[in-house]
């Protein structure tokens, strides 16, 4: 590898600065990108996860007859929670989702208030949960893992991950300016020449997104821009958030529970009422502060439809007599609304399907910048070592470390994603801890992967784990034909349309996956082009 | 990784890690806070506004400052370099905040 030095000039230190910011930060944003692509598909990932769930697909229940057999179902359940989350059926979801935050008792003592998060999927019809239904998390857990992470609190993982997002920001500038030939290398490929080939695949995929990629990568940062940079609003407000979220006026404030209780209103006019406010817009999320005390507060929150601007409006009641209190988020500043689109365009709840699928893609290819960007180095560095590697039969430990970490990776995670749906279909349906068992199962898998790579990381390995990995994922529709009425053979005749496309997504990326191991195979038993180095064909071959 | 590099080359390379992640974040954040009451004094921008603004912006601050850091001729450069603009944004929030 080149070094840092005096007087070189821009393009080469920049070059330093993009291999470097980028390998320091490459595995936890493959991780990234592979979950944030799958959460743009998070309602029908949940969607096929929960095959109980398919037979009300077809039916339609209005905002206000949902809503009202949740409040229902709440009152009967839980109606001394801190809180309710309410989100109501729309068009990519026929279920409504509920959270509540149950009382605290002596045990919760030091946890979280997540650790309090119950949550319940009603069918909309009868607005109870479907009997013998599986518990999930769904596409919940892989949309949580994209910015918590997992096994740790989340504000951790949330720094964890701003702090790798924001030296992505540098790399894809620093790789910017030191792209001499930026148009004209987007249409070049050299296949089968090693690391020419590592470097156009790498080109082709962060160029061909490049704009996705920056836009993805700023506002991902922007969507939690006060935990990360806290310091206008100490500068203006003295630190006093409450403050500015009051003036920002977007939300309605959090209160303590009084002493007084008092059941709740009927749900049924605070939702016409805001309807006719929004002159017929649906509402989309309640949240009911405090229910059944006498300050209780519902928030009802528009539906934000093709808006890009995820910030949508809000009317707040009280919640014990249904008297609207306030109006929130119809004329936003500029800025606030600057930051609604930023947050908007990085969630894509907006885009209709073809857009939705355009996401999805660009997200595949920045997954695939990351890993072809670390298969580089790995095979540069090789390459640059191969003497020293050739004489005493050894790889120096950092490039083993770099090559067992992509291999656990690049390889790994697409069999922790195929465990994950294996473990949906197959776990006994009243098993304890069900979703819990799930997540298991992905890191369970993810883990073995990984260690097997640390153990040996070769060309063999990469084809074993590329190879479990396509026989997961391809394996993943005829699972779903074995254990449900639900399968490609009635869902590409008939419908619904989000079934068939969640299995034939899987079984193509299971088929690409399969494509590499082959590939690799192949080229493995190619005779050596005369004259090219040894170590120019591929990472992990010498410490086989 | 490469065998016989210099321990001054490591330090100084360390060096500018330092600076870029702690430095660059400490610039990025006097950045925003100076700016948030610039907007407020002298764009007239109501209180949320601004600080929105200057939020929304701060992350750009912390990706030059990175860039700044590892394009300087030397760690010394670098560092001196976010020391002036850091001290300079800290006096014009001191000065703009105190008022």
């Amino acid at each position: 590898m080149t070094m840092l030095r005096k007087g070189q000039g821009l393009r080469q230190s920049m070059a330093w600065l993009h291999t470097w910011s980028g390998l320091l930060v490459c595995w936890v944003l493959f991780l990234v990108f592979c979950s944030g692509t799958a959460s743009y598909v998070k309602d029908e990932i949940s969607l096929w996860m929960r095959p109980e769930l398919h037979a009300s697909l077809n039916e339609k229940t209005s905002p206000a007859q949902a809503a009202s057999r949740a409040y229902a179902y709440l009152q009967r359940e839980a109606p001394h929670a801190e809180r309710w989350f309410l989100s109501l059926p729309d068009a990519r979801n026929p279920a409504i989702s509920l959270f509540w935050v149950r009382p605290a008792t002596s045990e919760d003592a030091g946890k979280p208030a997540l650790a309090r998060l119950v949550s319940r999927t009603l069918d909309p019809a009868s607005g109870a949960p479907i009997p013998g239904a599986r518990e999930t998390r769904g596409g919940e857990f892989l949309y949580r893992l994209h910015f918590d992470l997992h096994y740790m609190p989340a504000v951790w993982g949330r720094w964890i991950i701003g702090f790798c997002t924001m030296y992505m920001l540098v790399a894809i500038i620093s790789g910017v300016i030191t792209h001499r030939r930026i148009f004209a290398d987007f249409f070049t490929f050299r296949t089968r020449r090693g690391q020419r080939s590592w470097l156009d695949a790498h080109n082709a995929v962060a160029v061909l997104a490049l704009p996705f990629h920056l836009m993805i990568t700023y506002t991902g940062l922007v969507t939690l821009l006060f935990l990360y940079m806290p310091w206008g609003i100490q500068a203006v407000y003295h630190g006093d958030e409450k403050a500015f979220n009051a003036e920002l006026a977007t939300r309605a404030p959090r209160v303590k529970p009084s002493k007084e209780s008092a059941p709740l209103a009927p749900i049924e006019p605070m939702l016409t009422q805001a309807v006719t406010h929004w002159q017929g817009m649906p509402p989309q999320r309640i949240t009911v502060d405090q229910p059944n005390r006498a300050n209780a507060v519902v928030s009802i929150t528009r539906d934000a439809g093709r808006n890009i601007n995820t910030a949508a409006p809000t009317m707040v009641f009280a919640g014990a007599t249904g008297a609207l209190q306030a109006s929130l988020g119809d004329a936003q500043g500029p800025a606030n609304v600057t930051r609604g689109t930023m947050v908007g365009l990085h969630v894509a709840h907006f885009a209709p399907p073809l857009l939705r699928a355009l996401f999805f893609a660009s997200g595949l290819a920045g997954a695939l910048m990351v890993a072809t960007g670390a298969l580089l180095w790995a095979v540069k560095t090789r390459q640059s070592h191969a003497r020293i590697i050739a004489q005493t039969g050894r790889t120096p430990f950092g490039l083993r470390l770099v090559e067992a970490l992509n291999l656990g990776a690049i390889a790994g995670l697409p069999i922790a994603f195929g465990a994950y749906f294996w473990a949906n279909r197959l776990l006994p349906i009243d098993l304890a801890q069900r979703p819990d068992a799930e997540i298991q199962a992905f890191f369970g898998a993810w883990a073995l992967a990984a260690l097997l790579a640390q153990w040996r990381p070769t060309r063999a390995m990469w084809r074993v784990l590329l190879a479990a990995g396509a026989v997961l994922l391809v394996g993943v529709p005829v699972l779903n034909a074995l254990t449900t009425s639900t399968h490609l053979g009635v869902t590409l005749v008939r419908g619904p349309v989000v079934l068939a496309g969640f299995d034939l997504t899987v079984l193509a990326l299971g088929i690409a996956l399969g494509a590499a191991a082959w590939m690799l195979g192949k080229h493995a038993a190619a005779p050596v082009r005369a004259g090219a180095p040894r170590a120019m064909r591929s990472a992990g071959e010498v410490s086989q | 990784m490469k065998h016989g590099i210099p321990a001054s080359y490591r330090i100084a390379v360390a060096s500018r890690a330092v600076a870029a992640i702690l430095g660059g974040y400490g610039v990025a954040a006097l950045a925003t806070g100076c700016l948030s009451l610039a907007l407020v004094r002298w764009a007239g921008m109501a209180r949320a506004e601004a600080v929105m603004t200057a939020t929304l912006l701060s992350f750009a601050w912390f990706a030059l400052a990175a860039i700044w850091v590892f394009a300087a001729d030397s760690a010394w450069r670098a560092w001196s370099g976010l020391i002036v603009s850091g001290a300079v944004l800290a006096l014009g929030w001191a000065t703009l905040g105190g008022a």
